[in-house]
Formats: structure tokens, C-alpha cells, sequence
């Protein structure tokens, strides 16, 4: 994984909109997230393998970055985005890291199912 | 009152119109509720452009009250009763969804607050400054507006006002040039505020009987804005 860079992260976006995609989406705070920190909420959620086309997306701000998908009835949204996956060619593979590497959200799309 | 601000009035007619573009419900209850309220009251016309219904807000009353369903009907009821407070006299729901406006096709986001400039001509926008404004709906919102205003020849331009609060708002754009002494329209104020009771829920401590007290009036009696060149 290398940290995003936006303009390449932009033209992924473009290259894939109006396709039929497979979505994951995640994102998670850690499952022991109120065994460490008792003041902490613990939550996750995922949805894996969706199917998905927008016909608009793009991604912003200054790092950890925002990525918004329109779609014919409706939005995706992903904030924290601080990776990309170089070695995808394909597939559109963005994660947002903590402080501790660890994986606090998920944004991944690709023609085929993951 | 520092004699180097302006206030809003002394820069536009009594009897024209105000445009208001904003993101979410309760963004024009504390910063703006009374500048509004004051030019009304002295004749002036107010549209308050809301771009979304909030629908993606966190707060949902202790206990919830609410669920991500409910919560834009909720929202919707809330600024109305906001802008009845005020005494808006055109409410406009624009339709956007919450989150996403800086995402949004910039030719439809900005086609439609340029079709209201040209159909309301006001002599005043006010929005969100740039950059200056925490949420990215706010700053979106207002990156879109000064973008449409700029469409106009610049003879027809409507004065901008905005409004900010980014830690660095006040290192880089300087003190707000304006400041609006609202003192005599806290009754209509504290009424927009507490309208929005899924959001402001410690609000509703602040009864109607304490608004004469001096800290109230400190707080909420004057509301600053910076003129945004355009």
C-alpha cells in the first residue's frame, strides 16, 4: 500500500464509472475497542461483494481523504481514506490507517466479485 | 461598537432581498438568525437556500427520539420552525443530500444557486467562506456560491457575506468586517435556535426568561461576518 495521491486516485474513479461494479465497504473502530478504552463505542460494519454503478465520483481533501460515489438513486461515502493498493491494476483498492497502521475503513471496487 | 466594522444594514437597502445559501438545517441559528430577523423587521426580504435536510446528523435527541429514517422529516419540521422564528418569508429546500455536496456535479450545484441568483437578484448572499469552515458541506457550499456569483458580469454582482470558524480563520482572513449588533432580536434568535431540538438539545436550558441576562446577550447579541470580494 502506498499513501493516496489524489490525481491517480481521480482517474481510478473516472476509469470506473458507469460499469457494473463489486463493492466492499467497511469500516470498523476494532473489536476491542472497549476492552482498551471503556469510553469508546465499539462498532463495525462491512458489506461485502454489492453490486454498484455511479455515475459520478470523486474524491477530496487534503489527506486523510473523502471519497463520494453518486449513484442513480443514491450516494456511497468514505472518509479516512489514507492508502491505495499500488500493485492493483485492475481494482480499486483505497484504506484509511490509523496512528498504529491499523485499518479503520475500507473502499474497494472491482469488475469481478472479491 | 469598533468604528472600523460596517454592519450589514448600512450597506444594503431596507426593502431588499437577503439570500441565504446553506448547507444544513440549524446552520443560520446561531451565526446569522438575528441579522436576518433585524433586516425583516425593518422590511427587508429573506430566501433561505437549503442545500440538505441534514439527513446524515448524529444527534437524535437522549434517548434517540429519532432514526436515520425519521430524522429527515424531523429536520425538515425543525427548520421551518426555525425560519417562522426569524420570519423568513421563502424557504427553500433545495434537495441535495447530506455529506455530499462537495462530491456533487459542480454544473448542477452551481447551475442551481446561479438560477436563484438570477430569478431572487438580491442585494446580499451570505454562505460559508471557503476553506474557513470546518465541515466540507460548508466549505463546498460556499466554494459553489462564490463560483456562481462569479458567472455574473461583475456589475451585477450581489455583495458576499460569510461567515467561518476554522481554528486558523482568524490568522488568515482577519477580524470580520462587519458586526451586527442583534441584541433586540435574541427572542427571535433563541427561537430558531432551540427550534432545532434534535440538534441542540443543551439549548433548551436557555429558558425565555434569562434572555435579558447580561452573558445571553454578550454571547449572542452581536454577529460577525467577513465581506467576501467578489
Amino acid at each position: 500500500m502506498l499513501l493516496i495521491e489524489p490525481t491517480l486516485i481521480q482517474q481510478r474513479i473516472d476509469d470506473l464509472q458507469d460499469q457494473d461494479l463489486y463493492i466492499h465497504l467497511e469500516m470498523t473502530t476494532g473489536a476491542y475497542a472497549a476492552h482498551l478504552d471503556s469510553t469508546k463505542h465499539p462498532a463495525a460494519t462491512f458489506i461485502s461483494n454489492a453490486t454498484l454503478r455511479y455515475i459520478h465520483g470523486s474524491i477530496s481533501g487534503e489527506g486523510p481523504y473523502r471519497v463520494g460515489l453518486k449513484t442513480e438513486k443514491g450516494w456511497v461515502y468514505s472518509e479516512g481514506l489514507t492508502h491505495y493498493e499500488e500493485t492493483e491494476q485492475e481494482r480499486l483498492i483505497l484504506a484509511g490507517h490509523d496512528t498504529q497502521g491499523k485499518l479503520v475503513v475500507a473502499l474497494q471496487l472491482s469488475k469481478e466479485p472479491f | 461598537m469598533d468604528n472600523n466594522k460596517k454592519t450589514t444594514f448600512s450597506l444594503i437597502p431596507a426593502d431588499s432581498r437577503i439570500l441565504v445559501v446553506l448547507p444544513h438545517p440549524d446552520d443560520e441559528a446561531f451565526s446569522l438568525s438575528g441579522t436576518l430577523a433585524k433586516h425583516i423587521a425593518q422590511g427587508g426580504q429573506v430566501t433561505y437556500a437549503c442545500l440538505t435536510l441534514g439527513e446524515m446528523g448524529r444527534n437524535m435527541g437522549i434517548p434517540p427520539f429519532t432514526n436515520r429514517i425519521g430524522l429527515p422529516t424531523i429536520r425538515k419540521g425543525e427548520l421551518e420552525k426555525s425560519a417562522e422564528a426569524i420570519g423568513i418569508q421563502d424557504l427553500r429546500m433545495l434537495g441535495f443530500h447530506d455529506k455530499t455536496i462537495e462530491f456533487e456535479v459542480k454544473e448542477v450545484l452551481d447551475g442551481t444557486i446561479y438560477d436563484l441568483i438570477v430569478e431572487l437578484k438580491p442585494s446580499l448572499i451570505v454562505t460559508f467562506s471557503p476553506g474557513y469552515s470546518v465541515h466540507p458541506d460548508h466549505d463546498a457550499t460556499g466554494a459553489a456560491v462564490v463560483r456562481a456569483v462569479e458567472r455574473l458580469p461583475q456589475s451585477e454582482r450581489p455583495l458576499l457575506h460569510t461567515m467561518a470558524f476554522s481554528k486558523n480563520c482568524y490568522a488568515e482572513l482577519g477580524q470580520p468586517d462587519i458586526e451586527n449588533d442583534v441584541s433586540d432580536f435574541l427572542e427571535n434568535k433563541m427561537k430558531s435556535i432551540q427550534a432545532h431540538r434534535s440538534q441542540f438539545q443543551a439549548v433548551e436550558m436557555l429558558g425565555q426568561n434569562k434572555l435579558k441576562d447580561k452573558e445571553i446577550k454578550e454571547r449572542f447579541g452581536k454577529e460577525r461576518f467577513w465581506t467576501h470580494s467578489v
